[in-house]
């Protein structure tokens, strides 16, 4: 039992704005009132509900290739040194599974969505996830390029397509779906790309990059899962790209979905010379199709590495800086590609990036659909969020930091004329309670009676980047894990999954595929319940 | 003043880690700091004092004595200042060392001078491989600074290095030059397999034939002056190249076209009648 008496509470999915009020914990939630038990007095500090993020890449076969391949990246990252409570770890773009945990519960989030799962390696997700402590997961499983689905569009078999995804989500126990550059990772299995919506993806004659977005989407909301199709457009980072999104927004009118990194789709331009942004556009067609929510994808300067699913994009990033490149081929699902990358203020390209995630988190009118990312760690780590929250909050700050962009830049973007500054309530909105509105999780960013009692305190000081990076205290699951700045009580997360439903007999379809095209037996496909850390399962109401 | 010397008691089991042995950090100390600087035999902490007799009472001007072959990281990131170490060093000397000057007479281990950007490396004996190299991952080895062997030296010396002057007497093993991108690579006592393999860019003067990839190509047989102003300095050091006119010329590839880079080879050709 806990007390939390004195904070300026910010909890906007309950109207509450920079209230002086007490918060009560009891068993892990939100209640009205407890009797006894400790009391943090909060006086002087400010009440957030726990962070959540909406799109991260923190678990995975994808991601450990990359840890292997940045030991640069090690070397100059801090380790984390083992305490009583905590292991040791290092940090950096792609830190430990268990530095992870502690990192993000060090700056006061505490639920995480992996964005990228391949069914074939879901079960090595789930067990780096299980070693992702303090934080609660999500994950969302990749199919816009699973042979065996683009086969039953091809075939127009609409509705056993429908079962075999949700067969698909419960085998890799996800809970959403995710679709990146759908087609065109598919095409790069014959060293080509899916550019045209409307054209079809080579090796098929139907199946197009838009009727495999279209029926995805149809097919999440049909099986009534929580958070709709989360959706990683094509053409990600090409100049230019800004049409293929707005028609991919045209395709998706009439079902929800959440765009992924919109700051890579928001170029114009013709190549990298003329590149410029074109976030006005694309958030004048995002604030009108209320369908969609979107994360910013923001990016920040300095050195990362790049993970995705997109493997030709990889592959054209690894020849545009002639570093390293790691490409994987994940049978008949997906692939992926990774290319360690510098975002430099002087480099063009770099620079109207930076601008175009900062000004679309402006112009995008409504906090509740635009959520707080940086595409962990494609944009930067994620324990660099409190920058972006700091160039948010102040224009000045942001005025200061265009003055060491380079000067042909400020022509391309809009950053300039956007006076636009957050409130607190609008970043608890953008961290928190809207990311958990998206990922459908009504008991996640709000502390109203009822709510899990994840909870970040903080300074209220002026220096927000500061406040932001050192949480007073973290509360998970009524548990204080962070107290004076350092993680004190390492509690177990819990693994969020979606069971739709679906026809038994889809088996019969699925199973002799496997015979014929998987290295992997079809019994041995599933992840087995037992792989997860506590498990919270979602029924899902379908509507079929 | 008096250099702080350090003699060793006795050779660690394990390799000892200590990158305390560096005149930016004994510099400003007195005699019972320094003994008391943090060294790690394994994962355990101890004192200086508990492996070496320490003499002296800082400067910047340190003697190691003894069999420190067993003792690594010595000079690591040193700006300023003379280390001289009396005997064999350990693995990483002066890796990451930005300026001042590290001098061994005996043998040294691998990574000498790994990243370094600035002073001299003089190793009187033979050193072992990934001479001014980049660690793994790393984009670039040596930025600047000069490495100098006397005797022989091992596989991958000069790894992507991008600046700075890297001369072995006497022979080296594979992949010298690995993924070079800049500076020059002498090696006078000549290299075994694979020399400027993915190198990109820098110069690589070879004093004796040398087994050469495909993927090198002969450009011309010629004198390059440039090579006159090395030849001057390195003399200056005691190392001189077989650039005597009229006793022979450089046989010049370009390479390696697997990259595709624009590096070149210089290897030396006696004319005809000069004894090799």
């Amino acid at each position: 039992m806990l007390r939390i008496i004195g904070g300026k509470v910010y909890d906007p999915a309950n109207n509450i704005n920079g209230e002086i009020k007490d918060i009560c914990i009891s068993d892990g939630r939100i209640v009205s009132n407890v009797e006894g038990g400790r009391t943090i007095d909060a006086t002087g500090m400010i009440v957030f509900p726990g962070g959540v993020d909406v799109h991260t890449h923190v678990a995975g076969a994808a991601l450990n290739f990359a840890r292997a391949m940045i030991p640069e990246d090690h070397r100059r990252s801090a380790p984390m040194v083992r305490t009583a409570h905590r292991r040791g770890g290092i940090g950096g773009s792609t830190p430990t599974t268990f530095v992870t945990g502690y990192l993000y519960a060090g700056m006061g989030w505490t639920t995480v969505n992996e964005a990228a799962v391949p069914i074939l390696s879901a079960r090595h997700t789930h067990e780096e996830l299980r070693d992702t402590p303090i934080v609660d997961k999500t994950c969302c499983v990749l199919m816009a390029n699973n042979e065996i689905l683009l086969d039953l569009l091809e075939a127009g078999e609409i509705e056993r397509a429908r079962h075999v995804a949700a067969w698909q989500i419960w085998a890799a126990k996800a809970y959403g779906v995710k679709a990146v550059n759908p087609g065109g990772v598919a095409a790069w299995k014959w060293g080509k790309d899916a550019k045209g919506l409307f054209e079809p993806v080579p090796g098929y004659d139907k199946v197009t990059p838009a009727k495999i977005i279209a029926a995805l989407a149809d097919i999440v909301d049909g099986l009534g899962l929580p958070h709709p199709l989360h959706l990683h457009c094509n053409n990600l980072g090409a100049p230019g790209n800004y049409n293929t999104t707005l028609e991919t927004m045209k395709v998706l009118e009439g079902n929800r979905a959440h765009l992924a990194h919109l700051q890579y789709h928001a170029y114009g331009g013709d190549d990298w010379f003329t590149m410029r942004s074109e976030s006005a556009k694309i958030a004048d067609a995002f604030n009108a199709n209320k369908n969609l929510t979107t994360d910013a994808g923001a990016v920040l300067f300095g050195d990362t590495v790049t993970i995705t699913a997109d493997g030709p994009w990889q592959h054209l990033l690894y020849k545009l800086t002639g570093r390293k490149w790691g490409n994987l081929d994940v049978e008949n699902e997906t692939g992926c590609g990774i290319v360690p990358y510098t975002y430099k203020e002087k480099n063009l390209v770099n620079a109207v990036q930076w601008a175009v995630g900062l000004e679309l988190l402006l112009l995008i009118d409504d906090p509740w659909r635009i959520y707080l990312t940086t595409d962990h760690p494609n944009g930067a780590a994620f324990w660099r969020y409190p920058e972006i929250i700091h160039l948010l909050m102040n224009a000045d700050f942001r005025r200061e930091q265009m003055k060491s962009l380079a000067p042909k830049a400020l022509k391309r973007i809009l950053l300039p004329e956007l006076d636009r500054e957050y409130t607190l309530s609008d970043i608890a909105i953008i961290t928190s309670a809207g990311p958990a509105r998206s990922l459908g999780l009504p008991h996640k960013g709000h502390l109203g009676i009822g709510a899990d009692a994840d909870v970040a305190i903080f300074n209220d000081t002026p220096d927000v980047q500061r406040m932001f990076s050192y949480p007073r205290y973290v509360i998970k699951g009524g548990e204080v894990v962070l107290e004076e700045g350092e993680i004190r009580n390492v509690v177990e997360g819990r693994g969020f999954v979606s069971r739709p439903s679906y026809d038994e007999k889809i088996e019969d379809y699925i199973r002799p595929l496997f015979q014929q095209y998987y290295t992997m037996s079809f019994d041995n496909y599933p992840v087995e319940m037992e792989r997860l850390e506590n498990p919270h399962i979602h029924s899902c109401k379908s509507d079929g | 003043m008096n250099a702080t010397t350090l003699t060793l008691k006795e050779s660690p089991t394990v390799p000892l880690e200590a990158e305390c042995l560096s005149p930016d950090v004994i510099a400003p100390l007195r005699h019972d700091a320094i003994a008391a600087l943090p060294v790690f035999l394994g994962k355990h902490q101890h004192r200086l004092d508990d492996f070496f007799a320490v003499e002296g009472d800082g400067g910047d001007e340190m003697v190691i004595r003894g069999d420190v072959g067993r003792v690594k990281w010595i000079g690591r990131g040193m700006t300023c200042g003379k280390i001289t170490v009396v005997g064999h060093a350990g693995m990483h000397l002066g890796a990451y060392m930005k300026g001042g000057t590290i001098e061994v007479s005996g043998n040294a281990g691998d990574w000498v001078g790994a990243e370094m950007t600035g002073g001299t490396i003089h190793i009187h004996g033979d050193a072992g491989g990934q001479l001014g190299a980049a660690y793994r991952g790393s984009l670039a080895g040596m930025k600047g600074g000069i490495i100098l062997v006397e005797g022989s030296a091992g596989m991958e010396i000069g790894m992507r290095m991008k600046r700075g002057i890297l001369a072995v007497k006497g022979p080296v093993r594979d992949f010298a030059g690995l993924q070079m991108k800049g500076g020059s690579l002498f090696l006078l006592g000549g290299a075994e397999l694979r020399t400027g393999a993915w190198m990109i860019r820098g110069t690589i003067v070879c004093g004796k034939p040398i087994p050469l990839l495909p993927t090198f190509s002969h450009a011309c047989d010629y004198s390059p002056t440039f090579l006159r102003l090395y030849d001057r300095r390195l003399q200056e050091r005691g190392f001189s190249l077989p650039h005597r006119l009229g006793e022979g010329d450089y046989r010049r590839y370009s390479g390696d076209s697997a990259v595709p880079g624009k590096g070149e080879l210089l290897i030396w050709q006696p004319s005809a009648g000069v004894p090799r």
